[in-house]
């Protein structure tokens, strides 16, 4: 599925700002076999006084500018036209059971080894509520991409999509206590559940089609940047994407940006600005199929 | 030299160290280890009453200093004596040939492990370090993998914690390759125990510490790309518990003592934020752990670090000694493997063992742990505290093999130490007492080179635990003695261009410190005269005075001071926030000028316990201002005219005629209470100057020009703006800021104003209209060089 994705990130500061740091990541990812990107391009408004781009540790592409003082409106325009492939599920191979001594057949720190996504990350703090929930839900299942999925829709029946329930900021604890969240929270709790119980979870930023197909409802989370979760199902099968919100394992809808432990590794838009008043920000996402 | 006379010294009775415990200074046949001959000689013929003088000589030396020890009790963070125990450890120079040997082996295989795990990571690969150890560590800084340090190494400085086994070997404790600290207070404990022992020191051929830091000053100014960029010393600041050690090395060295908010990224380079814009850095000796550094892509919650400093190390455009995420090395876990990588790296087993530990990830080794666990501290894993901060364990009450194998991973058994003993005063007598090492490492272009010393931890009582100084455990001096004479060169002899190139530069922030210096003493010195004048007032006329001391008071209240207290909290929050100030840069300040400060301040505090108004305050006062003209002296006389000292006088000046200007609007106003006029003339320090210019009876108009227009009456105003517009025409041009033309502007329309003006137009109205003006100076000179 080809599709026409553009972003705009508009800040609106009550008074000028002083210099400031940036690093973006917004454009969809080259993934060989998953999405094939024919073109992308980022602007930014006001010119940045320097503008570079590395890839991260775990592979995203990052843009890093810094801004010139004096500015009170920021803006960064995303746009790309992507090719989703579609994909079939792997075979669901590994049990539970079996999952460390396979991780123990995994000797390497390379960037998408399992062994960076067991283990707690600053964002996403271990949390027994949420472990007890996972392992209720997945009573009964063994293979891991099938507790995935019965993990994912016991959240997606539990939690109620909110976006003004939480911010940026709000641990998966909270946002789970309180039953509600936007996408980022149902994918943090998720990785948390998933973590608990031994398995290897991930987080990921994205884009989700706005316009559904004929006849099919709209997704929850298409209005801004989306986030769903990656988890490890062993050797074989390797990362396989599920998104909580929407209760399903990601699709020909979904298109990646960026991947990480949590929120923190793949912030959009992460900043040191020197700021002295308020400041408002508004985000519009349209992903059209052509 | 003779052997010691058998028997031992009387100053040696009831030392008997433990069994299966090896001692400094006996060896195990119980006889007197040949390097301590001297040194025993030495104490045997001094009285012990006299020693009580001599250790009283190096604690003076310590206090002059300043040097304190921070700790964090239940009442949070106080400051303590340095706890030096005055005795140094003897080591003998082949003896430290072999820890030489080691350490430097063992700095040549952390740099490799390092390069490895910011690098290829072929130590996890081909089995040699568990992945989870490091993919789960909190101190593997992912932002760094793949950055390769400009000229390739990643370690310069490293320290390494020994300690000398019952069987006389030494082993190594834990390795320090975040930011190692201690080699300032080394050097502190160097000269304060040379001082203790000025009469045999000198000819007991100890070998120096100046060479080595010699070295490492050089070997820093080598890392340097360019030559007209400049090293400084990255310090988290004033509150760090070791931030004395950062001002002194940095004034010891002469490099400059800098914060991350000093600094910015610009175009890719590293860059300090100076009085005269920016001016590059490229070498950073950092006291700041890694995770600090760089809020943007490293901890997001840090207030210390600088946006897009790994941007700069990604450029290679600077050198961070050490590369950030080198905190990972001192990982416990790490010692169990460590062994095994050195025949894997470098084909050789450790020349130093360093403390046995069992990882409990792994079956075998948690069969071992559990098995043993009797004669192991079991501690977490990934801990990087240094091991005598943490001899504890952290074994459940409950059955431990079940616990192993519920939560083994996150645990390493370890062997408990036994440390040696070594000699420490005790009510008059040595006793033995147990301690361990700190020894230094500098990469210089030649290899490693090993302080010839080190930082030894004392403990209090006979535990191993106990050696903590937090825990009331105490430093002592290293000796390392060699059988012949020793170089005995000092930094100073090649030291004075370096500091001077260091210090021409002013960080923005250092000049802001210095300016609030200036306000705040001198708005010390302006209540405290405004205090004696109204408490003289008091004790002559009692009640009578009140209405003009009701009339002064305004001038003490906008300040937030209490007339009616006898030394009042307000003055001591005064001289507090100047404190405050001056400590933010104790790497620009003479020792001197912060004894003279702090003197002041407990001074202060005790008399305002007990002093009442009146008399009695009146004298105390006098006192307090005189010792305040002392440090005034002090910055007068002594301190060097570096731009530095151009903000102090800046703020000194500015605070003067603030003060001097509501002065006299308020006491030189006619409608102001019979005496107002002497009042002002004598709060101003200048009653003999107006009677030798005018008279014995002060007028307004006479008042208004002595102490308004006078350029040559230091207390004037006109003399400050004077002061003020000479130091601003000796600060950089800083291009392209606009505030500084806005500032000589300013400064130049309040100079035409006293031009300009007689007494009899500079009315209460006129004075506080010009007071307004004046206040924007400091403004100015916030935005044009402070920021």
């Amino acid at each position: 599925m080809l599709y026409d994705i553009k972003l705009v990130i508009h800040y609106d500061y009550a008074t000028p700002a002083g210099g400031g740091r940036h690093l973006l990541r917004l454009l969809p990812a080259h993934l060989p076999g998953r999405q094939t990107v024919r073109s992308a391009a980022l602007t930014i408004t006001p010119a940045p006084a320097e503008r570079n781009n590395f890839t991260d540790f775990f592979g995203n592409a990052v843009t890093e500018l810094s801004l010139p003082p004096g500015h009170d409106k920021v803006e960064f325009i995303a746009r790309a036209v992507v090719d989703r492939h579609s994909q079939v599920l792997p075979l669901d191979d590994v049990a539970l059971a079996d999952l460390p001594a396979v991780l123990a057949e995994e000797r390497s720190i390379a960037r998408d080894m399992p062994h960076h996504f067991l283990p707690p990350s600053s964002r996403i703090p271990p949390d027994a509520a949420i472990t007890a929930f996972a392992r209720a839900a997945v009573a009964g299942q063994d293979r891991l991409m099938a507790m995935t999925e019965a993990l994912g829709r016991a959240l997606h029946t539990t939690l109620t999509f909110d976006p003004t329930a939480t911010t940026v900021d709000t641990p998966p604890s909270e946002a789970f206590a309180n039953r509600t969240g936007v996408c980022q929270d149902f994918a943090q709790i998720m990785i948390a559940g998933l973590r608990g119980m031994g398995v290897p979870a991930g987080y990921v930023s994205g884009y989700l089609r706005t316009l559904p197909p004929p006849g099919q409802p709209r997704l929850e989370g298409a209005d801004a940047m989306h986030a769903w979760v990656r988890v490890w199902a062993g050797p074989r099968a390797g990362w396989i994407d599920y998104d909580p919100t929407n209760a399903c394992f990601a699709g020909e809808d979904h298109v990646t940006v960026a991947h990480g432990r949590d929120y923190g590794d793949v912030a959009p838009v992460a900043g040191v600005l020197r700021i002295a008043g308020g400041q408002s920000s508004s985000q519009a996402v349209d992903m059209v199929a052509i | 030299m003779d052997p010691l006379p058998l028997p031992l010294p009387p100053l040696l009775a009831g030392y008997r160290p433990l069994a299966g415990v090896a001692d400094e200074l006996l060896s195990p046949d119980g006889g007197v280890r040949p390097v301590w001959e001297g040194l025993l000689n030495h104490l045997s013929v001094t009285a012990p009453e006299d020693w009580t003088q001599r250790f009283a000589r190096g604690d003076q030396y310590l206090r002059d200093q300043g040097v304190y020890l921070r700790h964090y009790g239940e009442s949070g963070p106080a400051e303590r004596e340095w706890p030096l125990s005055h005795v140094p450890v003897l080591i003998e120079e082949s003896d430290w040939g072999d820890i030489t040997r080691g350490l430097i082996q063992r700095a040549n295989l952390l740099e490799q492990v390092m390069a490895d795990l910011y690098g290829p990571g072929r130590l996890v690969s081909d089995g040699h370090l568990p992945p989870a150890l490091v993919a789960g560590n909190p101190e593997w800084l992912r932002p760094m993998v793949g950055i390769t340090p400009r000229g390739g190494h990643h370690l310069h400085f490293v320290a390494f914690e020994i300690g000398r086994g019952p069987d006389g070997r030494w082993w190594v404790l834990g390795d320090r390759t975040q930011a190692p600290s201690g080699a300032g207070f080394a050097l502190e404990n160097r000269v304060a125990t040379s001082r203790v022992f000025s009469d045999f020191y000198p000819g007991a051929h100890v070998h120096r510490l100046a060479g080595f830091f010699r070295s490492f000053r050089n070997a820093l100014m080598d890392l340097r790309a360019e030559p007209d960029s400049r090293v400084a010393i990255l310090t988290p600041g004033p509150l760090t518990d070791t931030y004395f050690e950062h001002a002194y090395i940095a004034r010891y060295l002469g490099f400059l003592l800098v914060q991350g908010e000093d600094l910015t990224v610009q175009t890719g380079r590293l860059m300090i934020r100076t009085v005269a814009g920016l001016t590059p850095v490229s070498v950073l000796w950092r006291r700041l752990d890694s995770g600090w550094a760089d809020p943007l892509e490293l901890d997001p919650a840090s207030r210390l670090g600088t946006p897009g400093m790994v941007s700069a190390l990604r450029n290679q455009t600077a050198t961070m000694v050490n590369a950030l995420g080198s905190g990972v090395l001192e990982t416990r876990a790490f010692l169990a493997f460590l062994p095994r990588i050195a025949r894997a790296l470098l084909g050789q087993d450790l020349i130093l063992p360093n403390v046995a530990t069992w990882w409990c990830g792994q079956p075998t080794e948690r069969d071992h742990v559990a098995a043993n666990s009797d004669r192991m501290f079991i501690s977490p894993a990934l801990s990087t505290r240094p091991p005598y901060e943490d001899w504890q364990d952290h074994r459940p009450t409950g059955p431990l093999p079940d616990w192993l194998d519920q939560h083994g991973a996150d645990y390493v058994g370890q062997e408990r130490v036994t440390l040696s003993t070594t000699p420490a005063f005790v009510d008059g007598r040595l006793r033995p007492r147990p301690m361990s090492l700190r020894v230094f490492l500098l990469r210089t272009s030649q290899g490693w080179e090993v302080m010839p010393g080190g930082f030894a931890r004392i403990g209090r009582g006979g535990d191993a635990g106990a050696i903590a100084m937090q825990k009331g455990g105490a430093a002592a001096d290293v000796w390392v003695v060699s059988p012949r004479p020793v170089e005995t060169a000092t930094l100073l002899a090649t030291g004075g261009d370096v500091a001077r190139r260091g210090l021409s530069v002013l960080p923005a922030r250092a000049a802001d410190n210095l300016f609030w210096l200036g306000r705040y003493v001198e708005r010390t010195e302006g209540i405290l005269r405004l205090l004696r004048a109204r408490n003289a007032r008091l004790a002559e006329s009692g009640s009578a005075a009140g209405p003009l001391l009701a009339g002064m008071d305004p001038l003490l209240t906008v300040l937030g001071v209490d007339p009616n207290e006898g030394i009042p909290q307000g003055l001591i929050q005064t001289l507090g926030a100047a404190i405050a100030s001056a400590g933010a840069v104790r790497d620009r300040f003479s020792p001197d000028g912060w004894s003279a400060l702090a003197d002041l301040d407990k001074t202060m505090r005790r008399m305002s316990q007990r002093v009442t108004v009146g008399d009695d305050a009146a004298r105390a006062i006098g006192k307090l201002l005189r010792k305040l003209t002392g440090f005034s002296g002090l910055v007068h006389e002594n301190m060097y005219r570096f731009l530095g000292w151009r903000f102090l006088k800046l703020g000194q000046h500015h605070e003067r005629a603030m003060g001097m200007t509501a002065i006299l609007a308020t006491l030189a106003d006619p409608d102001a209470p019979e005496g107002a006029l002497d009042l002002a003339v004598e709060v101003g320090d200048s009653v003999m100057t107006h009677r030798r210019r005018f008279a014995l009876v002060t007028a307004r108009d006479t008042v208004v020009e002595l102490m308004a227009l006078d350029e040559m009456n230091p207390r004037a105003v006109r003399f400050q703006l004077d002061g003020i517009r000479d130091q601003l025409s000796h600060l950089p041009g800083a291009s392209g800021r606009g505030a500084t033309i806005a500032l000589s502007r300013a400064v130049a329309a309040l100079h035409g104003q006293l031009d300009r003006t007689s007494p009899e137009a500079l009315d209460s109205a006129a004075l506080w209209a010009f007071r307004a003006e004046l206040a924007t100076v400091s403004e100015l000179v916030t935005e044009g060089y402070l920021r």
